[in-house]
C-alpha cells in the first residue's frame, strides 16, 4: 500500500516546505504559538509517515527499498536518486522521532525569533533524512552540505557567549572534511561515469587509489562521528548549542560520519579499509579511552556530555572496522555482530544522549549555569527530575536492561574474537563511562542542597515529564527487547560483509 | 510451570512498579509489595517441592532478546535444586526484610521508595539466580548493583552516603569488567551464552591454549574461569575488591541484611558454583580463587576486631565469611560454599537485622562503646542474637557449624589432593574461626553484657521494638539453629546436587560412606581444633570485655602501630583513593589540558589558522590598493614569463 506513494520524497520535502511554512505564519514573535503548533504538527506528521518505513520495511533483502529516481542534471547524469535499506531506515526514524522531542523541548524556552528557530529544525529534518535516502552522490553531497546551514544559524543565533567562536570552528571543521569527499566523488564520477554510489560500490579499484579515496572520505566522516583527533570541535558546539541543537548534533549529526563509513568508505574502498583496520581500530580505541579520562576531569556538564558522545561513538567505529580481523580468525558470518553492534550503538546513542541533553537543558532552563560546581543536592528540590537523571545516567553508563548497553555488550562480545586486547581496552568503558557519568550524578543531584539557587529549583513540568518519559520508554524498550531493532539489519550487513570479502583490485 | 517461573519474578517487579512510580500511600506501597514478595515466596516453595522431590527440573527460553552472528540471546530460565533452593532463600529473607522495614523505615519520608527498591531487588536478583544463560546472568548481576546503588545511596543528602555508592558501583564494576571479557571468551570458544551447551561444548575446548601477551601460552580454562572470578571478587566483595562492602553500611539497616549480607553479595559464589563444569578444569584458576578466598576469610577477620560501629563489624564478618565461601570453592567443595551461603544468609540477616533492632531502641546510636547491658531491655533481640551469634562462630549443632566444619574439611582434603596454596588457606580459615568467635562476642558482650554505658536520656527510652521487627528475626533464628542440621546430608553427601555442580571424583571431600550422622559429627568436633578454637574465642572476648575491660585498652597501647594498621583496614582505601580515583583524573586532566587543549586546538586547530592569518599578513603587503603597484607587479610578471619563453 505504500508502495505507491513517494514516501522519502515526502519526509524529505514535508519538513522542509513544513519549515517554509512556519516562517510564513510566524514572522514575528507575536504569532509564536502558532508557529509552534504547526511545527510540532509537521513533526509528528512526518513520524508518523515514517512509521511505515519500519513496518513495512521488507528485512530479507538487502536491496535498497522505498527507491525513486528522477534525472535531475541529465548531461553529468545526476539523479535525485532515493532508497533505504537496513542502515538508512533505522536513522530516518530516528531522526524524525527525535525531532518531534527538540521541537517539544524548545516549546516555552525558546522566546526569540521562534518560528525561524523552529522552522531551523524542521529544514534540517528534511536535510537529515535526505542523507540518509540519498543514492545519489551529488545529492548526497548537496544535503550533507546544505545542513551544515541551519545548524549553524541555529548555535549562532540561538546559542550561548562563545557562539561565533564555536560556529566558525564547526563550520570550518567540517566543511573542510567534506571537501575532501567531494573530490573523492568526483574522482570516483570520472572512473565511473557515473553518480550512482551503488554503481561506486562495484567501481574496481587500484589499491592506491582506493587509499586515497579512503583518506579522502575518512577527513569527511571523521569529523562528523567525530574521532579523536578531529573531535574538538564537538564540546565547543555543544557547550554553545541552544539545547534542541545539541540534541540534533549528538542524536542525529554524529551519526551521519558513522553512516558515511559504511555506504562509502567499507564498500568503496574495501581493501584500503582492510589494509587501514589497525589504523582505524586505534583510532577508536583512542576514542574509548583517552575521550573517557578526559571526560572524567569535566567541569561543564554540557562538556562532559560531548566528551562522553566522542567515547560512545568510538565503539560505532570499532565496530566497524573490527570486521575485517574477527573474519581473519573465524568466518565472516560471525563478524555481523560487531557491525550490528556499532548499528544498535549509533540508535540508542540518540535516545542517551538526546535525553541527557535535554535533561542539562532543564537544569540550564531554571538556573543559566551548566557547572556541575553550581549544583548539588538538585534531588531534594527536583525528585521527579532526579529519578529520569539517575535513569539516563545509568543508562550512559551502560546497565544492561537499557539500550545503552546492547550496542556495547555486542561490540566488546565480537571485539574479542577480533584481539583480546581490543576487547580489554573497549571494556574499560564499564569504569570510565560508570565514573564519569555517575560521578557528575552525584555532584549535581545527591547530597544536601548545595545553595539557594538549587533551594529555589522548581520540579520539571508536564511538557518536561513527557518528553523525558517518552525518551525513557524508548530506552528500557530496546535494552529489554531489542530483537526488532537487530532483525532490519542483518540482511544488510550480511550483504556488507560479504561485499566487502572481496577484493576490489583487479 | 513457566508461568509460575514468570510469576515468581514478575510479582515482586510488579510492587515495585505500583510502590514506585505511581505515589501511592505508605499502607499500599507495603501491602503491595509484601504481598508481591510472598507470592514469589510461596510459589518458590512449591517450585522446590517440584524440582527436589519431584524431579522436575526446568530449562526453557522465555523469548530471544536478540539474534546476532547467528547467535541467539536469550531471556530464559534454568530451574534446578541449586536455583530453587537460592530462590526460597532469596525469597524468604526478602521477605522476612519487608515486614521488618515496616518498623525500621516507620518514621523516613523514602518508605514508598524504600520498598519500591527491595522489591525490585528481588526480582533482579531472581532473575539472575533463575537464568539459564551468561546474558540475563549478566543483566541480574547489574541490576541487583544497580538496586545496590540506589540504596546505599537512599539517604541522597548524606556525603557519606553517596559517597558509598558511587564507590560500590565502580569497584564492581572493575569486578564486572573481569566478567565480561570472561563472557565474552565463552561466547568466542563455545559460540552460545546458554549454560547447558555452553557445559557439552567444554570438553572440546578444555586442553586449547591462548596465547595473550606474546610467546605465553596459557591454558584456555585457567584464563576464562579467573577472568569470570574477578566479577565474583567484585560482587562478593573479595580482596582486594572488598572495599565497598564495609561502606555500604551506610545504606538503611534492612538493605545491609538483605542485599549486602544475605544474598547479593554472595552473587559470586552462586556464580562459580553453577560454573563448576568450567572451574574443575582448571587447578590453576582454583588454587587463584583458594588464595583470594583464604586472605579474605582471615584479614578481613581481624578488622572486625577494631571496628566499634555495630553493623561494621557484622560488614566485616560477612567479608570473612565470603571468604570462607570463596575458599570451598578454591577447593573444590562448591557444594560446601553454597551450603554455607545459605546458612550463612539466614544468621547473617539476622544478625543485621539484630543489629537494626539495638540501632532502633538506641535512637540511631550505632557505637558499641556506648552500649551494654541491653540484654534486660530487649529480650528477644538478645536470645535472637545470641543464636545469630553462635551460629556465625560455629557452635556446636547451629547451622553454621555444619557448614564451617564442611568448609574446614575440604581444604584439608585439598591439602592432602596436594592443591597449590591449600596449606596457607587451611591454616587461614582454623584462625578465622578464632578470630570469629572473638569479634562475634566481644560485639556480643559489648552490647549485651556489662555496664549500661548509654546516657541516661537513651537508657530512659530503651524497649524492644515493636513486634513487625522482632518477628523476623525469630522467623531468622529458626534456620539459623536448624538448617545445617537439616541440609547437611543432602547437600554434602547426599544427591541434592547431583548433575547441578560438577566435581571429578577425586576432588570431591564428601562421599557418603563418610556420612556418620549429625551426633556423630557434633561429637567428633570435640576431637578437632575448630571447636576449641572458637571456645577459646568466646573466652577470650569474655575475659578482655567483661572480667577485664581495661586490658584491651592496653593492648591497644603497646601494639599502637598493629592498631593503627587495622584501623586503617591495611590502608587500601587510602591506596585507592590516591592511586586509582587521583591517578585517573590526573591522567584525565593532563590529557585534556595538554592533548586536546594544547595539542590538538593550540598547535593543530588555532595553529593552522595562526598559519593561514601570517601568510595572509605577508600577502596583504602586496594587496596595497594602490593601481601603480599592481601595474608594476604585473609589467615584472610579463618580463619574467617573457624571459623565460625566451630563454627556453
Amino acid at each position: 500500500m505504500f508502495a505507491d506513494l513517494p514516501l522519502l520524497s515526502l519526509l524529505i520535502w514535508l519538513p522542509i516546505l513544513g519549515g517554509f511554512w512556519v516562517l510564513a505564519v510566524g514572522r514575528n514573535d507575536s504569532n509564536a504559538p502558532v508557529a509552534r503548533a504547526v511545527a510540532l504538527l509537521v513533526s509528528i506528521v512526518t513520524f508518523v509517515l515514517s512509521l511505515p518505513l519500519f513496518f513495512a520495511f521488507d528485512s530479507s533483502t538487502a536491496a535498497m527499498q522505498f527507491s525513486e529516481k528522477l534525472a535531475w542534471i541529465p548531461n553529468f547524469h545526476i539523479y535525485y536518486s532515493l532508497g533505504v535499506d537496513g542502515f538508512s531506515m533505522p536513522l530516518i526514524v530516528l531522526t524524525s522521532f527525535m525531532t518531534i522531542l527538540v521541537i517539544l523541548a524548545g516549546w516555552e524556552v525558546i522566546q526569540y525569533k521562534v518560528a525561524q528557530y523552529m522552522a531551523a529544525f524542521l529544514i534540517m529534518e528534511g536535510l537529515m533524512i535526505g542523507v540518509f535516502a540519498a543514492l545519489d552522490a551529488i545529492l548526497f553531497y548537496v544535503l550533507w552540505e546544505a545542513m551544515l546551514v541551519p545548524m549553524f544559524i541555529i548555535i549562532g543565533i540561538w546559542g550561548g557567549q562563545r557562539r561565533v567562536y564555536a560556529t566558525i570552528k564547526f563550520f570550518l571543521y567540517t566543511f573542510l572534511g567534506s571537501v575532501f569527499m567531494l573530490i573523492a566523488l568526483l574522482y570516483l564520477y570520472s572512473v565511473s561515469n557515473s553518480f550512482d554510489i551503488l554503481a561506486y560500490h562495484k567501481q574496481a579499484l587500484p589499491m592506491n587509489v582506493q587509499v586515497w579515496i579512503f583518506f579522502a572520505f575518512l577527513v569527511a566522516f571523521a569529523v562528523k562521528v567525530p574521532m579523536w583527533p578531529v573531535h574538538t570541535w564537538l564540546p565547543d558546539a555543544h557547550v554553545e548549542a541552544p539545547t534542541g541543537g545539541s540534541v540534533i548534533l549528538a542524536a542525529i549529526m554524529l551519526k551521519l560520519g558513522a553512516y558515511g563509513f559504511l555506504r562509502f568508505s567499507l564498500p568503496i574502498t574495501p581493501d584500503a579499509s582492510h589494509a587501514l583496520e589497525g589504523f582505524m581500530i586505534t583510532l577508536s580505541l583512542i576514542a574509548v579511552v583517552y575521550i573517557g579520562f578526559v571526560a572524567l576531569v569535566q567541569q561543564d556538564m554540557k562538556k562532559l556530555i560531548a566528551y562522553s558522545s566522542i567515547s560512545h561513538m568510538g565503539f560505532v567505529t570499532l565496530g566497524f572496522f573490527t570486521t575485517y580481523m574477527i573474519t581473519a580468525h573465524s568466518n565472516p558470518a560471525s563478524a555481523a555482530m560487531a557491525v550490528e553492534g556499532g548499528m544498535v550503538q549509533m540508535v540508542s546513542h540518540g535516545f542517551i544522549s538526546g535525553a541527557l541533553f535535554l535533561c542539562v537543558g532543564v537544569l540550564y532552563d531554571r538556573m543559566h549555569s551548566r557547572q556541575i560546581g553550581d549544583y548539588g543536592g538538585v534531588a531534594n528540590t527536583m525528585p521527579r527530575f532526579a529519578m529520569f537523571a539517575v535513569f539516563f545516567g545509568m543508562a550512559n553508563s551502560g546497565l544492561p536492561g537499557t539500550s545503552g548497553f546492547v550496542g556495547e555488550f555486542l561490540v566488546i562480545l565480537s571485539s574479542f574474537k577480533a584481539n583480546f586486547w581490543i576487547a580489554f581496552l573497549a571494556a574499560t568503558t564499564l569504569i570510565l563511562g560508570a565514573a564519569y557519568t555517575l560521578w557528575m550524578v552525584k555532584r549535581v543531584i545527591f547530597g544536601k542542597i548545595a545553595n539557594d539557587h538549587v533551594k529555589e529549583l522548581t520540579d520539571i513540568g508536564a511538557r518536561e515529564t513527557l518528553i523525558l518519559t517518552i525518551l525513557a520508554v524508548t530506552v528500557l524498550a530496546f535494552g529489554i527487547y531489542p530483537a526488532p531493532l537487530l532483525d532490519v539489519m542483518h540482511t544488510t550487513v550480511q550483504h556488507l560483509l560479504e561485499h566487502i570479502s572481496h577484493t576490489k583490485v583487479l | 510451570m513457566q508461568n509460575v517461573y514468570l510469576a515468581i519474578v514478575l510479582a515482586p517487579l510488579i510492587g515495585a512498579i505500583i510502590a514506585g512510580l505511581f505515589g501511592v500511600s505508605r499502607r499500599v506501597a507495603h501491602t503491595v509489595t509484601i504481598a508481591g514478595v510472598g507470592i514469589a515466596f510461596l510459589l518458590s516453595l512449591f517450585a522446590f517441592k517440584e524440582v527436589v522431590f519431584g524431579g522436575h527440573t526446568f530449562n526453557q527460553t522465555v523469548y530471544t532478546w536478540l539474534v546476532s552472528s547467528g547467535i541467539r540471546f536469550e531471556i530464559g530460565f534454568m530451574v534446578d535444586s541449586l536455583t530453587v533452593m537460592m530462590m526460597v532463600v532469596v525469597t524468604f529473607v526478602s521477605w522476612m526484610v519487608h515486614i521488618y522495614t515496616i518498623g525500621y523505615m516507620h518514621d523516613d519520608p523514602g518508605y514508598q521508595r524504600f520498598f519500591s527498591y527491595i522489591s525490585l531487588f528481588t526480582f533482579a536478583m531472581l532473575m539472575l539466580v533463575m537464568s539459564n544463560n551468561f546474558l540475563q546472568l549478566f543483566f541480574g548481576w547489574e541490576a541487583v548493583g544497580l538496586v545496590s546503588y540506589l540504596l546505599i545511596g537512599f539517604w541522597f543528602t548524606k556525603d557519606t552516603a553517596v559517597y558509598a555508592n558511587l564507590k560500590a558501583f565502580l569497584v564492581n564494576r572493575v569486578g564486572d569488567f573481569g566478567f565480561l571479557l570472561g563472557i565474552a571468551m565463552v561466547l568466542m570458544y563455545t559460540n552460545s551464552l546458554n549454560y547447558s551447551e555452553v557445559f557439552s561444548h567444554v570438553d572440546k575446548i578444555k586442553d586449547m591454549t591462548v596465547q595473550i601477551l606474546p610467546n605465553t601460552e596459557w591454558s584456555l580454562m585457567t584464563v576464562m574461569c579467573i577472568l569470570l572470578f574477578i566479577g565474583a571478587m567484585g560482587k562478593s566483595a573479595q580482596v582486594p575488591l572488598h572495599v565497598w562492602l564495609p561502606d555500604s553500611m551506610e545504606g538503611p539497616t534492612p538493605i545491609s541484611a538483605l542485599i549486602h549480607a544475605a544474598t547479593m553479595v554472595t552473587a559470586g559464589i552462586f556464580m562459580v558454583a553453577r560454573m563448576s563444569p568450567l572451574f574443575e578444569l582448571s587447578e590453576t584458576a582454583l588454587s587463584f580463587v583458594l588464595v583470594i578466598g583464604a586472605i579474605t576469610a582471615l584479614f578481613m577477620g581481624f578488622l572486625g576486631i577494631v571496628q566499634n560501629d555495630i553493623k561494621r563489624v557484622v560488614a566485616y564478618s560477612t567479608l570473612s565469611q565470603l571468604g570462607y565461601m570463596t575458599v570451598a570453592l578454591g577447593a573444590s567443595a562448591y557444594t560446601a560454599g553454597i551450603f554455607h551461603l545459605m546458612t550463612h544468609a539466614f544468621f547473617k540477616a539476622l544478625l543485621f537485622l539484630g543489629a537494626g533492632s539495638v540501632i532502633i531502641a538506641m535512637h540511631h546510636e550505632q557505637d558499641i562503646r556506648k552500649m551494654g547491658g541491653l540484654r534486660k531491655y530487649l529480650p528477644i533481640t538478645y536470645w535472637t542474637g545470641l543464636i545469630g551469634s553462635l551460629a556465625l562462630i560455629g557452635f556446636p549443632g547451629f547451622a553454621g557449624f555444619f557448614s564451617k566444619d564442611a568448609i574446614i574439611e575440604a581444604v584439608h582434603h585439598a591439602h592432602e589432593m596436594g592443591r597449590a596454596g591449600s596449606g596457607f588457606a587451611y591454616y587461614a580459615v582454623l584462625s578465622g574461626v578464632f578470630i570469629t568467635a572473638l569479634y562475634s562476642f566481644r560485639m556480643f558482650f559489648l552490647v549485651f553484657h556489662g555496664k549500661e554505658r548509654m546516657d541516661e536520656h537513651t537508657k530512659h527510652h530503651l524497649h524492644e521494638p515493636p513486634l513487625v521487627v522482632t518477628f523476623p528475626l525469630m522467623m531468622l533464628a529458626i534456620p539459623s539453629l536448624l538448617i545445617g542440621a537439616v541440609a547437611i546430608e543432602p547437600m554434602l553427601f547426599g544427591d541434592f546436587f547431583k548433575n547441578v555442580i560438577f566435581i571429578e571424583h577425586a576432588h570431591n571431600p564428601f562421599h557418603a560412606e563418610h556420612w556418620h550422622g549429625i551426633v556423630g559429627m557434633i561429637t567428633d568436633s570435640f576431637a578437632h581444633p575448630p571447636v576449641w578454637l572458637a571456645l577459646s574465642g568466646v573466652a577470650v572476648a569474655y575475659y578482655l570485655y567483661l572480667i577485664n575491660p581495661a586490658l584491651p585498652e592496653s593492648i591497644k597501647q603497646r601494639f599502637s602501630a598493629v592498631h593503627s594498621i587495622l584501623v586503617n583496614k591495611y590502608g587500601f582505601d587510602q591506596f585507592n583513593e590516591w592511586f586509582f580515583a587521583g591517578g585517573a583524573r590526573g591522567v584525565g586532566g593532563l590529557l585534556w589540558k595538554v592533548g586536546d587543549v594544547k595539542v590538538i586546538d593550540g598547535v593543530m586547530v588555532n595553529g593552522s589558522a595562526q598559519a593561514v592569518h601570517g601568510v595572509a599578513l605577508i600577502m596583504r603587503h602586496v594587496q596595497t590598493g594602490l593601481l601603480y603597484h599592481y601595474a608594476f607587479a604585473m609589467i615584472i610578471g610579463l618580463a619574467l614569463l617573457l624571459g623565460v619563453f625566451v630563454i627556453l
